[in-house]
């Protein structure tokens, strides 16, 4: 994981900006591309809105807890898509859905926080069965813990009603709200991830994120200075669990239903593509990621059938592409970027110094 | 585990007590059964030609390594099979011959994160406010080793030298009881030496430390009692002046040209 060093500014310089500050701080492309968040609904049509940007925010989340674990603690877990598939399932469960004879019919402000919590305890324990391992190993026990899952869901009737799963779940109604309407549900993602990102920043600069930075670069040293390194990495996943957790909540509300396929190992492998394509060095990476994955899903049957493809290859484009980002980039589609603004400013940097103008100076 | 359940003998044990320690690496007996104790306040060097032992000894305190047999005591209490993190709690702490530190993080946060260890809330999900005591006290340790210019600089750009000055600042976070320096002079330049004994002499006389240090000058002046290695035993303790003006010990290391 040397490679995907996850910097964050000093805990000194994360104790001394306050809120106006940090929003201070942000680039010009962080206020157009808020801004132009904010206006969607204005500009998109409502099946851009939720089928393309809505869900790539909500699988982004899901991925955006895989960040956290990869990017700040070098944990590559393959569960957080059953994470959230776990939570989508109690909403189902506890709450309404046309399979009367299961769902418990619990309203929502009862069915969301106990669905978010069991669902973390999930993840705290997959992380507590995982954690001693390392590298290809925590792949392989975690996508274990998801294949059993799967099963687990396909197989039972009285709780996961097997193969069928739960149909017509719906968001709920508050505040004077239909949160299912389009332009609702889409806020509701929106400000949802916001509050995750937020979340993932702030505490990767708290002395929570910061030593699991350092159980990710020097485990050894960690416990020579009093840190138990197996707690912290399992308090980690307890943490991006609940990431994942509530991204499974909106997950299921945006399907309007869940089965086994929702956590079938193509989408929990999805997870990992998404988080890796995106870049795994900063938590913006997932959600990139996540919208490429999307948009690629969604039009690349046209774009295989216009130049004379069989449009089912869909997966094979999304392969490929995930195959030529990895290559060209350890550090996925923010990587790209962030050479090409290097490249840009150099470029820039260069041509000022010839012409001896102004600003010229390193 | 209750801190008041120490046993009440702690005041008159020994603050490190190890009882027929060894250690084996395969067929390799590196510290082949060690006893030793030290008490507490005691500053000793570890002298011994490469490969004596004496890092092994060090990892094996600590618990790095566990021991392949014998009991090793902190402060009166069996540590033996604790793991390292819970002897750092109850105030051991060491450096590394081979600086171990966060190469990716500043100097700052690499100093927080040894203030923060040894603390309470390890798990905050809270930033340090700007007054928060342990940014002051991590501030403190830097400027004690030199590091004040240098604080927020990532600790992978340092000098070498500076890289050393760090890791001592890591082992004197939180309320150390005793520590254990390896080969801390090692690479330094006269100055940051003379810094170094600076450091060492003007530690709280209750803190404790063993050193290991090839430079004579370094380590038999900051030290009471000496404790000679080699090939994983012990084979002569007394005090600075005994050991230097001993001929087997001038035969076996201070004269035999070691690397
Ligand atoms: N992790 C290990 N695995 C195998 N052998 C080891 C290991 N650590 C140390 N040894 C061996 O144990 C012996 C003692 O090593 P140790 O590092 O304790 O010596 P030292 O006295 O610290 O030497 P130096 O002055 O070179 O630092 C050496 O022969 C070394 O090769
Ligand atoms: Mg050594």
């Amino acid at each position: 994981m040397a490679t995907l060093e996850t910097r964050s500014p000093s805990i000194d310089a994360g104790a001394r900006i306050g809120l106006r500050e940090a929003i201070a701080r942000q680039g010009t492309a962080f206020w157009i591309v808020a801004a132009l968040l904010l206006v969607m609904p204005l500009i998109a049509t409502p099946f851009w809105l939720v089928q393309i940007i809505a869900y790539a925010i909500i699988l982004g989340m899901i991925a955006l807890s895989l960040m956290f674990l990869a990017g700040y603690g070098g944990i590559v877990s393959l569960v957080q898509m059953t994470v959230a598939a776990f939570a989508g399932y109690l909403v189902a469960i506890l709450g309404d859905s046309a399979i009367t004879q299961i769902s418990l019919k619990w309203p929502w402000w009862a069915t969301v926080p106990v669905a978010v919590v069991l669902a973390s305890l999930f993840g705290v324990l997959s992380g507590a069965l995982s954690v001693r391992t390392e590298g290809i190993y925590t792949i392989m026990i975690t996508l274990a813990i998801a294949s059993a899952f799967y099963y687990l869901s396909l197989q039972n009737y009285t709780i996961f009603n097997g193969f069928s799963g739960f149909n017509g779940i719906l968001p709920p109604v508050f505040l004077g709200v239909d949160w299912g309407g389009d332009v609702a549900f889409y806020y509701l993602t929106l400000g949802s991830a916001a509050l995750a990102y937020a979340a993932v920043i702030y505490v990767s600069r708290a002395p929570f994120g910061l030593a699991l930075q350092g159980t990710r670069d020097n485990p050894r040293r960690m416990a020579a200075l009093g840190f138990n390194v197996t707690a912290h990495r399992i308090a980690a996943y307890g943490f991006a669990a609940v990431i994942a957790a509530f991204a499974g909540v909106l997950l299921v509300w945006y399907q309007r239903q869940i089965s086994p396929g929702t956590a079938g190992v193509g989408p929990v492998v999805d997870i990992l593509i998404i988080a890796v394509v995106g870049g795994l060095s900063r938590p913006i990476g997932p959600f990139i990621g996540a919208l490429v994955y999307v948009l690629l899903r969604t039009f690349s049957l046209d774009l295989l059938e216009l130049v004379g493809l069989d449009g089912k290859r869909f997966q094979l484009l999304i392969g490929l592409g995930f195959l030529v980002i990895v290559l060209v980039s350890p550090d996925g589609l923010i990587g790209i970027a962030e050479r090409v603004k290097g490249r840009y400013r150099r470029g820039r940097e260069a041509r000022t110094a010839e012409m001896g103008g102004p600003g010229g100076q390193p | 585990m209750s801190r008041g359940a120490r046993p009440a003998s702690a005041g008159s044990a020994n603050a490190l007590e190890l009882r027929g320690v060894s250690r084996l690496f395969g067929a390799l007996a590196a510290l082949s059964d060690i006893t030793l104790s030290v008490q507490p306040g005691e500053r000793r060097a570890v002298l011994g030609s490469n490969g004596a032992g004496k890092t092994t000894l060090f990892n094996c305190i600590t618990g790095d390594f566990a021991p392949s047999s014998g009991i090793i005591r902190f402060f009166g209490e069996d540590v033996t099979a604790f793991p390292p993190y819970e002897r750092i709690r109850r105030g051991l702490r060491r450096t590394y011959q081979i600086s171990s530190l966060f190469a990716g993080l500043p100097v700052l946060d690499n100093v927080y994160l040894a203030c923060r260890g040894v603390s309470r809330n390890r798990y905050s999900l809270l930033r340090p406010r700007r007054d928060d005591a342990l940014v002051h006290a991590a501030e403190g340790l830097i400027d004690a080793v030199h590091l004040t210019a240098v604080k927020d600089q990532l600790v992978g750009e340092l000098a070498y030298g500076q890289q050393r000055q760090l890791e001592i600042a890591l082992a004197l976070s939180g309320a150390p009881r005793f520590i254990l320096f390896d080969e801390p002079a090692a690479g330094l330049s006269p100055t940051e030496r003379r810094d170094l004994v600076h450091i060492l002499t003007g530690l709280p006389a209750h803190i404790g430390y063993i050193i290991i240090e090839h430079d004579m000058d370094v380590a038999l002046r900051v030290v009471e009692s000496v404790t000679m290695m080699h090939n994983g035993r012990i084979f002569k303790e007394g005090r600075p002046d005994e050991i230097e003006a001993d001929p087997e010990v001038q035969d076996l290391y201070l004269g035999g040209g070691h690397g």
